[in-house]
């Protein structure tokens, strides 16, 4: 009969294809989102953050960065920047979600945890130039973010997305830019969740003694290692930029080495203790202490 | 008494057409992103950077080539197969219009920057809702001219569209469902892991209901078509139809392995993207099988060297899936160029070798010619088989080198690498993508001056038998 009749084929078709969409796509709901997932210190955005948000969108920058740090070590390891895997209850204000596909460029859920910088003097320097801060980079250009941000509709995203926001919030948007409002975003992400400060603290060597005395020995990698990580906010030649100059610090080793590995975050001086291994840190404290003036 | 059934072909002629056209923006925007990622000073701000170019390709890719296609080529073969005349050739006739004009709107509201960021539904909702109408119109068309068919038995390929039809219209309507802001900006009604689960229940689906289901369709009428052997085994194919379309809207959050989405959820999907294999490989194996004791037509026959070359690649794609569906492996290769070279090998080599098949064929006879060169079809078929490959296979030791990388650690538990060293290490793979795009439009060049002067050819000897 099925060869014969389309209405009831059509009909049997779609009750073949609705049993898994309904056990693994509507049955969910159920959970999804529920009260179990939810994360009491986990804020709806700002409406400069989302309109940072939309921005982020427009662009696209969804192709490229993915916001899901996985359950693997490895993840959590270079993409938690000291936090930890993504969980459910960070995501319920985001519509769409924004987990992305392919990392074409790093994961950003944490990214606000990454550069602390108040005034996000990183991130505009990157977004403008990319290249500036990672030499290699192939992210393009977003200097144009540099142009009035327009908030006709600001109010009325917060209304339609039921997020709650004050007048301060509104007057806050006056003379932004496109660039204030993704970086707010951006510096948002992943920092609701408190991270267990002095945990990390804790977390750095207890035996905080050199191994290298000979700069000779490890010149070539903390050069490499330097122009990478560090040459974006010091200088290619450690003549300071965003950050100071960093020709022979009167930090102690033991000093620097807290320093790079914990970060200032007050300062804007990311913490490298998760991306970077101890060998790497040693080297450039070398280099800083024993490079040439 | 053999009165011969009038079709109705003007449709299906401005579908092929506005197809290929649509295709070769797909190919000539993504030969342009690929060139971005090696040299990041060819984005040209702000409607010419990646982030705004990449859906515009596959969008241009999917809905352009892929359902332009298959509208054309389905008012083709559901005519012939129901030996009844198009149910309204003035809705087709609208249809074409509507298509083109929601195609050439995506691109240009695209660029703009006007997207919902959703993968496949990035469209905003007015253009959502256009494409929802032609998929109806085109539906309502198909439907109608099969419940009005002077032939009785309804053959599998006619299976395969009624459910590709029923399956994009739950998929697309539901993945689209927000709340307008304003014209040009909608949000979803869906958030966070939820919106995240339905997306992929639509991704992965889109990739059963338009990428596998349309070109099975095709597959089953054009092979015995071209080759003049009978399907091996229609009770194979019922069967494998019915398991299909059953389990394929469960493997969904295969995409979503290691995320915040629920465990079960996640091996359900395992699970049934592995089950997958059988149904999958009945249609290989029933194409194989249809060419017993015919196999020296793969020699003889250049139709035969792209369906069966692009039914291996549905086969090797369908043994891929499921493997990327494993959670230890995908833990290794997602988020890597792996995935891409997989993508590409079912859309650049299954997909569009059948497409390729079935426009030739379709063309031929309705001009009722030769094709103006075999040569050229044969030069066609390799460049995209060889720029194909380079693709696929480049994109599989870049996603494995920059896998093995990113999950590389020290003995102290640290990483080894900088997320910047695994970019600089597949750079020269991207170099290689480049050129092998290259070569894939010249084998579609090839294609579409060959298309052109057979239809050139054809409207010439209509003109003159009238």
């Amino acid at each position: 009969m099925l060869e014969k009749n389309p209405v009831v084929f059509i009909i049997l078709a779609f009750v073949v294809i609705m049993v898994g969409t309904t056990i693994t796509m509507i049955a969910p709901f159920k959970w999804i989102n529920g009260a179990g997932d939810r994360i009491a210190e986990v804020k709806p955005y700002t409406p400069l953050q989302q309109e940072g948000r939309d921005i982020y969108m427009r662009e696209g920058c969804n192709n490229c960065h993915s916001q899901t740090v996985r359950t693997l070590a490895s993840d959590v390891e270079r993409y938690g920047y000291g936090g930890s895997y993504s969980k459910s209850g960070e995501f319920v204000y985001d519509r769409p979600h924004l987990w992305g596909s392919r990392r074409t460029g790093p994961d950003l859920a944490h990214i606000g945890l990454k550069y602390p910088d108040p005034k996000g003097a990183w991130h505009k320097k990157h977004m403008e130039n990319p290249q500036s801060v990672v030499p290699a980079s192939n992210m393009p250009s977003y200097a144009f973010l540099n142009t009035p941000l327009n908030t006709t509709y600001s109010e009325r995203k917060m209304k339609l997305l039921d997020f709650p926001y004050t007048q301060a919030d509104l007057d806050d948007l006056k003379g932004k830019t496109e660039m204030d409002a993704i970086i707010a975003y951006l510096r948002k992400l992943g920092t609701d969740i408190p991270v267990k400060k002095a945990e990390a603290a804790t977390q750095a060597p207890a035996a905080l003694k050199n191994p290298f005395t000979d700069l000779k020995a490890v010149e070539k990698d903390a050069e490499s290692l330097y122009m990478q990580n560090c040459a974006s906010c010091h200088g290619d030649k450690r003549e300071g930029n965003l950050g100071p100059a960093l020709k022979g610090s009167a930090k102690s080793e033991a000093d620097l080495f807290k320093t790079v590995f914990q970060g200032i975050e007050a300062n804007g001086m990311p913490a490298f203790g998760g991306t970077l291994d101890e060998q790497k840190i040693w080297k450039l404290v070398t280099l800083i202490k024993l490079g040439a003036k | 008494m053999n009165v011969k059934t009038q079709y109705y072909d003007d449709s299906v002629k401005g579908f092929i057409t506005w197809s290929i056209i649509w295709g070769t923006v797909a190919v000539l925007v993504g030969i342009l992103i690929s060139l971005q990622l090696s040299w990041p000073q060819l984005n040209v701000a702000p409607y010419l950077t990646y982030g705004r170019l990449r859906p515009i390709h596959t969008n241009a890719g999917i809905f352009g080539w892929g359902i332009g296609s298959f509208i054309g080529l389905f008012f083709y073969i559901t005519q012939r197969l129901t030996k009844t005349p198009l149910w309204s050739p003035g809705l087709a006739r609208v249809t074409l219009w509507l298509f083109n004009i929601g195609i050439a709107s995506a691109a240009v509201t695209l660029a703009m920057g006007i997207n919902r960021t959703k993968e496949y539904a990035e469209l905003e909702w007015p253009l959502a809702v256009v494409v929802a109408i032609i998929w109806v119109l085109f539906s309502v068309n198909v439907f109608m001219t099969i419940l009005k068919r002077k032939e009785e038995q309804m053959y599998i390929s006619l299976w395969y569209i009624m459910a590709a039809l029923v399956g994009v219209t739950v998929l697309y309507v539901v993945n689209n469902l927000g709340v307008p802001l304003h014209l040009f900006k909608s949000y979803p009604i869906f958030a966070g892991t939820n919106d995240a689960n339905v997306q992929w229940w639509y991704g992965h689906n889109a990739v059963a209901m338009v990428l596998t289901a349309p070109p099975l369709a095709l597959f089953y009428y054009f092979l015995p078509k071209v080759t003049g052997n009978p399907i091996y085994s229609h009770r194979m194919g019922i069967i494998a139809f019915w398991s299909l379309i059953f389990m394929y809207l469960w493997t969904g959050a295969h995409h979503l392995l290691w995320t915040p989405i629920p465990d079960w959820i996640q091996t359900l999907a395992m699970a049934f993207s592995i089950m997958l294999i059988a149904p999958s490989w009945g249609a290989v194996m029933n194409g194989y099988l249809t060419m017993n004791g015919q196999w020296e037509q793969m020699k003889s026959n250049y139709l035969v060297k792209f369906l069966i070359c692009g039914i291996t690649f549905y086969g090797l794609q369908t043994l891929q899936g499921p493997m990327q569906a494993i959670r230890t492996f995908s833990a290794f290769i997602h988020y890597t160029d792996w995935v891409p070279g997989h993508v590409h090998m079912g859309t650049l080599g299954w997909v569009s070798m059948v497409i390729f098949a079935a426009m030739y064929y379709a063309v031929t006879k309705i001009f009722e010619t030769e094709i103006y060169s075999v040569k050229l079809a044969n030069i066609h078929f390799w460049l995209i088989l060889i720029g194909q490959l380079i693709y696929s296979i480049t994109m599989w030791i870049a996603g494995v080198q920059q896998g093995s990388m990113l999950l590389a650690t020290n003995p102290d538990g640290t990483l080894h690498y900088s997320f910047m060293e695994t970019m600089i290490a597949i750079f020269p793979y991207y170099k290689i993508r480049a050129i092998s795009g290259f070569i894939y439009l010249g084998g579609l060049v090839a294609f579409i001056f060959n298309i052109y002067k057979t239809f050139q050819k054809g409207a010439a000897s209509q003109a003159a038998k009238a």
